[in-house]
């Protein structure tokens, strides 16, 4: 019973970060990847890019910081990071990245400066959502194969 | 895994497909690789696109093809793509997030072959193996004019032409200079029309096949694949498409063999008596001829050179010519496919009879409707000889038993002579129509021979005779008595009795029998019947060996007459068989020597 509440509580995190924008069909994708091979593979590729995608919003950080910007530079970072972030389909992540290099382009400091908080922080949403989401099926998961048999 | 290699007809090709993938981005990588798997794709990942390059001179063999990503940290991806394509000329396919037509242009200008955007799909990684493909096909025209090895012979051919495989004899020079006139034609049509498309192709001779076949029974025909096929045959410039698609004509084929119900006689000899004419109609002709000789120069060791054999290969044939080739050699490793145990029997037979088979192979490979013409072919064909050996399956019921108790002989390859006696016989049965003919004697004489046979066969004819007859034992066994074997489901009696000492022995009862006998058996009706049908064969070799001069003029006539003639009864058969024999020359004297050894023994 509390096993089933859990997994339709699941089910509802994930329903409302793709309603939300966070996620995009790629996430599907990814759970079509998986399989009796590599049972956790969504969460695995999500840990990863997590991971990686903090390495290149520290690069992009370390770029910002310099005085003069190398928007070029800055922008291949954030290319970088929006290439990343489609892999996952963290689509909040992506646009902002888009908007990021068109500021990049536009050499506009300022909107890249802003954009890179927006950008910061639609990560930082996006992990801690995904984390609870990854928590809360690891709850289920076990519970799904205990359970399974006696259906 | 299946379902890959079902949807797409190359067989296991896309299977196994080496492929790198680059990218720095450590996530994309992981999934990449993980789709790449899921195809069934060999992967290998790299982050870095140096060391990708590295990799890749290191190692230049060990890939078919490369995903780099484009916007790369260490190295631009439109610079590997270039590294790439000037050192090791593999497919590049590029990918990147983004789409802007300047990038994608770029990319194609670089020489990639492909350019996917992130997120990639596995619908688009599926169908990677397209590149692979078309760069082997490209390289295969590159390299075509030079002569890799002497077994691969490539040249272009047209699309309507993919199909067929020109058949090379062993008429290298004959070859060679229609594939230089391919060659400069196309050089032509190249420069006019660049629009047309054109397929490189590897000819598969007759050696290289035996190879093929030999790798396939090396490895199991259930396990096989072309990448395997490929290591096993190890022949320089022949590319896994190359076995692939060869390897899909060759499963084709048999399992239309397996469909096939009718027993065939293959030929496998594939000597040095091919030119490369291109005189269709007449191919019937020749290759009888050729059959012949065969079987005669197997059994009775005449000479061989004095009969020019001739087979032509028309192109559209040369499909099947291969075929049979093949099935020669899958014999000699016993049988591959339990179903395909008709064809291989007929194969051990077969050593002598190539042409033979190879008209009747026509009509199947083709998938034509068989014309009116085409189907007499067969029936002639196949009835003839496969009465010899195999039991017609038309005529005998029993085929599935005899079949069964064939596969039962220890070595196909040392049956192989034995059975080569019976199978001249069909030939020598169609030189004798020559003969006949050529005495002046009524086609439906000729006929009546065949007829004979075949009611021969069909009757259960009386085992009596052999089996009372202990002298006899040998010389049935040595020829002609594998007809009467079937029915009493003896083959393997047969089989052990038969060899090249049984066929001797025939000849030295040929040369030592009078034909004083030989009048008598047509008379003696039912029983009889079995010896003259049995000895007839031979007798016919004979004569076709000193009649080959006639030859020529006989062909499809004589086969339709062939079908006409099958209702006229068995004794009158002989009678007019027996008649026309005495009117010919001195060599019928000697086939008659031959129905009398029988005759005497029987009585």
């Amino acid at each position: 019973m509390e096993y089933s509440n859990l997994r339709r509580q699941a089910a509802y995190m994930k329903k409302s970060l793709f309603d939300q924008g966070y996620l995009d069909e790629q996430f599907y994708q990814l759970e079509e990847l998986q399989d009796d091979v590599s049972p956790n593979f969504v969460e695995e590729v999500v840990t990863l890019f997590f991971r990686d995608s903090a390495r290149l919003i520290s690069n992009i950080e370390q770029a910002l910081d310099k005085c003069p910007q190398e928007f070029s530079k800055l922008n291949a970072y954030v290319h970088q990071l929006k290439g990343s972030s489609s892999s996952i389909g963290a689509s909040r992540v992506k646009n902002e990245c888009t908007l990021f290099r068109q500021y990049c382009d536009e050499e506009n400091l300022e909107g890249c400066l802003k954009s890179f908080q927006k950008m910061k922080r639609e990560h930082a949403v996006l992990r801690q959502k995904l984390e609870s989401y990854f928590q809360l099926l690891r709850q289920v998961g076990p519970a799904e194969k205990a359970t399974r048999p006696s259906m | 895994m299946e379902n890959l290699s079902a949807s797409s007809r190359t067989e296991a090709f896309p299977v196994g497909l080496r492929v790198l993938v680059v990218d720095d981005d450590p996530t994309w990588l992981k999934i990449l690789e993980k789709m790449l798997r899921k195809c069934s794709y060999e992967v290998t990942t790299c982050g870095l696109a140096r060391f990708a390059l590295e990799m890749l001179r290191e190692r230049k063999d060990h890939f078919d093809i490369v995903i780099s990503d484009v916007n790369m940290p260490d190295m631009d991806g439109f610079k590997l793509l270039e590294h790439v394509g000037l050192e090791m000329d593999l497919p590049v396919i590029m990918m990147s997030i983004d789409g802007e037509t300047s990038r994608v242009m770029k990319g194609v200008q670089h020489g990639a072959c492909d350019y996917l955007l992130k997120p990639v799909r596995m619908k688009e990684l599926k169908n990677i193996w397209q590149h692979v493909y078309r760069k082997k096909m490209q390289e295969v025209k590159e390299i075509e004019g030079h002569d890799i090895n002497e077994d691969i012979q490539i040249r272009n051919e047209f699309e309507d032409f993919e199909d067929r495989h020109v058949l090379n004899g062993t008429d290298m020079n004959s070859m060679r200079k229609r594939k230089d006139v391919d060659n400069k034609e196309h050089a032509d049509q190249e420069f006019t029309d660049p629009a047309t498309v054109k397929k490189a192709r590897v000819v598969w001779s007759v050696d290289l096949h035996q190879k093929f076949v030999n790798a396939v029974n090396q490895i199991g025909f259930d396990k096989v694949g072309p990448k395997k096929i490929l290591d096993l045959m190890n022949v320089p410039g022949l590319t896994r498409e190359n076995v692939a698609s060869h390897l899909q004509k060759y499963r084709l084929y048999l399992s239309r063999l397996q469909k096939q119900n009718e027993g065939r006689n293959f030929g496998g000899n594939m000597q040095s008596d091919f030119s490369s004419k291109d005189v269709t109609a007449n191919f019937d002709l020749h290759s009888s001829t050729q059959m012949q000789q065969n079987g005669a120069s197997s059994k009775y060791i005449y000479t061989n050179q004095k009969i020019p054999a001739q087979v032509i290969v028309p192109d559209g044939c040369a499909d099947d010519f291969k075929n049979v080739v093949s099935l020669q050699v899958m014999d000699s490793k016993q049988a591959l496919l339990s179903d395909v145990s008709d064809s291989q029997k007929v194969n051990s037979v077969s050593q002598l009879g190539v042409l033979l088979s190879f008209k009747e192979m026509m009509p199947i490979v083709d998938m034509k409707p068989l014309e009116p013409a085409i189907s007499r072919h067969q029936s002639w064909n196949g009835g003839i000889p496969v009465m010899q050996f195999m039991q017609y399956p038309k005529h005998n019921h029993k085929r599935c038993s005899l079949l069964e108790d064939y596969s039962c002989l220890p070595k196909p390859d040392q049956e192989h002579q034995v059975f080569a006696d019976h199978v001249h016989t069909p030939p020598s049965v169609i030189s004798v129509t020559c003969n006949t003919e050529d005495d002046m004697c009524s086609v439906s004489e000729l006929k009546p021979v065949h007829t004979n046979q075949k009611s021969s066969h069909i009757k259960p004819i009386s085992p009596v005779p052999f089996m009372t007859n202990p002298v006899s034992v040998q010389v049935d066994s040595g020829l002609s008595n594998t007809q009467d074997y079937s029915g009493l489901s003896n083959t393997q009696d047969f089989g052990a009795t038969c060899g090249k000492d049984g066929s001797t022995n025939q000849k030295d009862h040929y040369n030592d029998q009078t034909c004083s006998g030989w009048i008598p058996p047509p008379l003696q009706l039912s029983l009889t019947n079995e010896t003259d049908l049995v000895s007839l064969p031979e007798q016919l070799q004979l004569c076709s060996l000193q009649g080959i001069g006639c030859f020529e003029n006989v062909g499809l006539n004589n086969m339709e007459i062939f079908q006409y003639n099958d209702s006229t009864s068995a004794i009158e058969v002989h009678g007019n068989w027996y008649d026309s024999l005495e009117f010919n020359c001195d060599y019928l004297y000697d086939s008659a020597d031959y129905p009398i050894v029988d005759e005497c023994l029987f009585a």
